[in-house]
């Protein structure tokens, strides 16, 4: 099994508010990612697809293919984006690492066929990142 | 059916301290063979990085598997506070008697953050340098070591 790694980063603006939050609540909970008036961040994002490379080409899947679902599936929904407002995807979720991630798996998971989706790990910053791998809960 | 993904959320912590790598298990000549120039008697340093990775549902309401502000002050005080600039060897207690390798580094830190309340602790790695990373999940199949003390036993 190889595991193959593709790296894009796009840049994005957020902020966290829960409507059912109150006013401090909010503040307590979010503190500087409160601020309504949002901020940015330069997301860098790994791909990672595990699969046996194909005896006649030597690939797991073809570099361009994969470069193709990431600019159709994350460049062009998030980059340069309000994660709040312009990702349907996002609706109604707190835009965190975490939830960004999870919605970036459940976007490229279906869209890779040749081998499979191994891990997506965002980074916000270089301290901070979330993993998602396939081994989750299932649900129907 | 579909499959929701694991989610993991990974922090990166940072600290600089000293240390000696020497054992009473071997001699003088022999501690000098194992450990060349970290056997200096007089100690050196690293800029240690520390990788945490916790598992667990993202509360809907937040958003988050735990909340940051949380696992940050959890960390700098069970890890952060006692190891940065301190000499290991010395003022920490479990390496009085233990060689501060960092794969015992990661036993320790693991030890310590597993009781962080909110999130599971899935691993700790660090980098005692750039080209040095050492991983450690606790203890599962592939993990199951304990600290040895420098008699090579368990304290």
């Amino acid at each position: 099994m190889i595991q193959l790694t593709r790296k894009i980063e796009f840049s994005a603006s957020h902020f966290y508010h829960n409507p059912e939050f109150s006013p401090e609540e909010n503040r307590h909970v979010f503190g500087k990612c409160n601020n309504p008036h949002g901020h940015g961040h330069n997301y860098s994002l790994e791909v990672t697809v595990a699969g046996e490379p194909d005896p006649a080409t030597g690939m797991v899947l073809d570099l361009k293919e994969l470069k193709e679902i990431l600019e159709q599936e994350v460049m062009q929904r998030m980059d340069h984006r309000h994660l709040n407002y312009e990702v349907p995807e996002l609706a109604g979720q707190i835009p965190t690492c975490e939830n960004i991630a999870r919605v970036i798996w459940n976007l490229l998971e279906p869209k890779i066929t040749q081998g499979k989706l191994h891990r997506v790990r965002l980074y916000e910053s270089a301290d901070l990142f979330a993993d998602c791998y396939r081994n989750g809960a299932k649900s129907a | 059916m579909t499959s929701e993904p694991k989610i993991e959320l990974g922090r990166r912590y940072r600290f600089a301290a000293s240390h000696r790598l020497h054992t009473s298990r071997l001699t003088e000549d022999e501690n000098c063979r194992v450990y060349g120039k970290c056997n200096n008697p007089f100690g050196h340093g690293h800029n240690y990085m520390v990788e945490v990775s916790v598992s667990g549902k993202v509360d809907p309401a937040t958003g988050m598997i735990a909340n940051l502000a949380d696992l940050d002050n959890f960390v700098h005080r069970e890890v952060i506070d006692p190891f940065d600039h301190r000499y290991l060897n010395e003022e920490v207690a479990a390496f009085r008697e233990t060689v501060p390798t960092t794969e015992n580094l990661c036993v320790e830190i693991f030890e310590r953050l597993k009781m962080f309340p909110h999130a599971k602790l899935e691993r700790v790695r660090i980098e005692e340098t750039g080209k040095n990373s050492f991983e450690y999940s606790g203890n599962d199949a592939v993990g199951d070591r304990e600290l040895l003390n420098s008699e090579g036993n368990k304290p």
